[in-house]
């Protein structure tokens, strides 16, 4: 097990690398001088010529990029243009809000699709099937910032259930930080939510086919123990392997999420960057979603083979 | 095999590739009278696109109404989807956003296709690519579409011609890996053998022998791009980033409504249901679609 961890960590960095490579290509051979648009229309040559030199774009782009990759690997994802901090310090103080909206949009999904898929695979065909993929081909298509304005405008404006914008810190109360976390995080979890459906449905109805869930009922085993005993568990590995994609359109709705409801996380701290064209934040940034990602992965894959042992020899 | 009956086996798969396209239109004309998945989402999209056509013939001078006209809620007497807070016409402008979205969905969805097959079979059937082009695809892969999408679009600068560019770019990958994985399995059949033993040209073979019979998949991935893409767009131009103000976009209309949502939610109400609805009748569309052309992914997700 341990050398298959090794294995699958080493296999995912040259990923991470590419990242790197398409992050700085992108930001340094896009047309366009950045330091020309932060200067904005009216600058001088000479403010310009300053601006290119703080960034370090004055130098051949071999340079900034062995440059860049270093500061990478020291942990240093640069320093913010306009508020002169470093992005890694701006972005510590946003994880706290950006990683309690991905963690409990990740619950929901979970939670809300893979319970759906197995009674849409358990009746396939029946009412609760056809529901449940009207859900999920509905959910598949609605953007999660409009359904988050909906959430807003019936939840707090009209019913005053909970606040409008209501995004109260982790270290000034918990039970509001949950609180105000539950509407934004439904916002994103739908979409993931109907891809969990969909997929745990086409697993459970393979694998209820089984001669083993045939044999387990004809012996009278209660439906509940079959379906969830003997089928769910055959299920669980290929689901958890979607259940690592279905982040990917969490990290997705975060961006947008953050946006609609004012919380101050990592996705506002990009779209903040994007309007004031502050390209370190956007780089780092783009790092540290985009490492996420892959890390999830990681260790799904690991889930994986620890669920199934077969995994691991080949 | 001579030197003949190697020229007919050539002949033959070609013949067999170009009855694949007539068979693939003929299926989905009957498959969409059996199918109403599809025959629904075709019709709404169909209107779509009408509405899309003739908006600014019907609604042209609607679009700045009066100052003191700001605000208004929808009514049927009145204007049916209110008005903003400069006092334009909701219902015009949401009914002009339906170009951007079907512009933009439609033109990623032709360029993905198009740059997913140069690739996909390029690297399918060439090993040296293979290996660098898949990297990098992986790589793009494992960047959030929309980070992605924004940091390009920072540098390009904010218009549709950049959004479709942008949304092109970020969408390709996935294309690519589809087409790769069709192209690796029909290198091994019977038919591309024979074309090599008779020295067809890599291109020909690519191009009439492989490419005819990845169609299916690559029309079903298509739609979903369709989708996505206008999705993306909303998003960005929601953001500030994609279509420009001048330009009404359903996801501009709802980016500038967000300050009224409490006063005023019709502004981004309705260009939010009719994105929606576009999305849905491309989505049910690109489902009956993959039910007919490969019932073998019909359980799938």
């Amino acid at each position: 097990m341990i050398s298959y961890i090794i294995q699958r960590f080493l296999a995912s960095i040259p990923v991470v690398a590419m990242v790197g490579l398409i992050t700085f290509v992108i930001l340094h051979l896009a047309p366009g001088d950045p330091a020309a648009i932060i200067a904005g229309e009216e600058a001088t040559k000479q403010e310009i010529a300053e601006i290119r030199e703080a960034l370090g774009t004055d130098k051949p782009l071999y340079e900034q990029f062995v440059i860049w990759v270093g500061n990478l690997l020291r942990g240093d994802l640069g320093t913010s243009v306009f508020s002169q901090r470093s992005v890694v310090q701006l972005m510590l103080q946003r994880v706290p809000a950006t990683l309690g909206l991905a963690v409990m949009a990740q619950l929901m999904a979970i939670l809300i699709g893979i319970p759906l898929g197995v009674l849409a695979a358990w009746k396939a065909r029946g009412v609760i099937d056809r529901l449940a993929m009207v859900f999920a081909v509905i959910a598949f298509s609605v953007p999660a910032f409009w359904v988050g304005f909906m959430f807003i405008w019936l939840f707090a404006v009209n019913l005053g259930i909970v606040p409008v914008l209501g995004y109260v810190p982790f270290s000034t109360d918990i039970g509001l930080y949950l609180r105000g976390l539950v509407l934004p995080s439904l916002s994103i979890a739908l979409v993931a939510a109907a891809l969990l459906a969909r997929m745990t449905r086409s697993i459970m109805i393979e694998v209820l086919s089984e001669d083993y869930v045939r044999t387990a009922r004809a012996k009278g085993l209660a439906e509940r123990l079959v379906l969830l005993r003997h089928a769910l568990k055959a299920a669980s590995i290929p689901i958890v392997t979607v259940i690592g994609l279905s982040f990917a359109l969490l990290l997705t709705g975060v961006v947008v999420i953050e946006v609609v409801f004012a919380i101050p996380g990592m996705g506002r701290l990009v779209v903040d960057a994007l309007i004031r064209r502050d390209y370190p934040i956007i780089q780092g940034m783009l790092m540290v979603f985009s490492v996420l990602y892959i890390f999830v992965n990681l260790l799904v894959d690991i889930a994986y083979a620890y669920l199934d042992p077969r995994i691991r020899y080949q | 095999m001579s030197a003949q009956e190697m020229e007919l086996a050539e002949r033959q798969s070609a013949i067999s590739s170009q009855k694949g396209w007539r068979r693939l239109l003929s299926r989905t004309l009957i498959g969409s009278q059996r199918n109403p998945t599809l025959a629904f989402g075709l019709a709404i999209l169909i209107v779509m696109a009408v509405i899309a056509i003739i908006s600014p013939f019907i609604t042209g001078e609607a679009i700045l109404t009066s100052f003191e006209d700001r605000l208004i809620s929808p009514s049927i007497n009145g204007f049916w989807f209110g008005t903003d807070n400069f006092g334009r016409d909701v219902y015009a402008r949401t009914m002009q956003g339906s170009r951007i979205s079907l512009l933009v969905g439609f033109s990623v969805a032709l360029l993905v296709t198009l740059f997913g097959l140069i690739f996909g079979l390029i690297s399918g059937y060439i090993r040296v690519v293979d290996n660098i082009l898949m990297r990098v695809m992986d790589g793009m892969m494992a960047m959030p579409t929309i980070l992605l999408a924004l940091a390009i679009i920072t540098l390009l600068g904010s218009s549709v011609q950049n959004v479709i560019i942008v949304i092109t770019i970020v969408d390709t990958p996935r294309m690519v890996r589809i087409v790769r994985g069709a192209t690796l399995s029909l290198r091994e059949q019977m038919f591309v053998d024979a074309a090599e033993a008779v020295g067809v040209p890599v291109w020909r073979i690519l191009v009439f022998h492989i490419a005819p019979n990845t169609i299916a998949a690559v029309l079903v991935q298509a739609t979903f791009v369709f989708a996505a893409a206008i999705l993306t767009e909303a998003a960005l131009s929601f953001l500030g980033a994609g279509t420009p103000p001048i330009i009404p976009s359903w996801g501009n209309i709802m980016g500038e409504g967000r300050q009224y949502l409490q006063v005023a939610f019709w502004i981004t109400f309705f260009p939010g249901l009719f994105l929606s609805v576009t999305v849905l009748a491309i989505n049910l569309a690109g489902d009956g679609l993959r039910d007919i052309l490969d019932p073998r992914l019909r359980h799938r997700g």
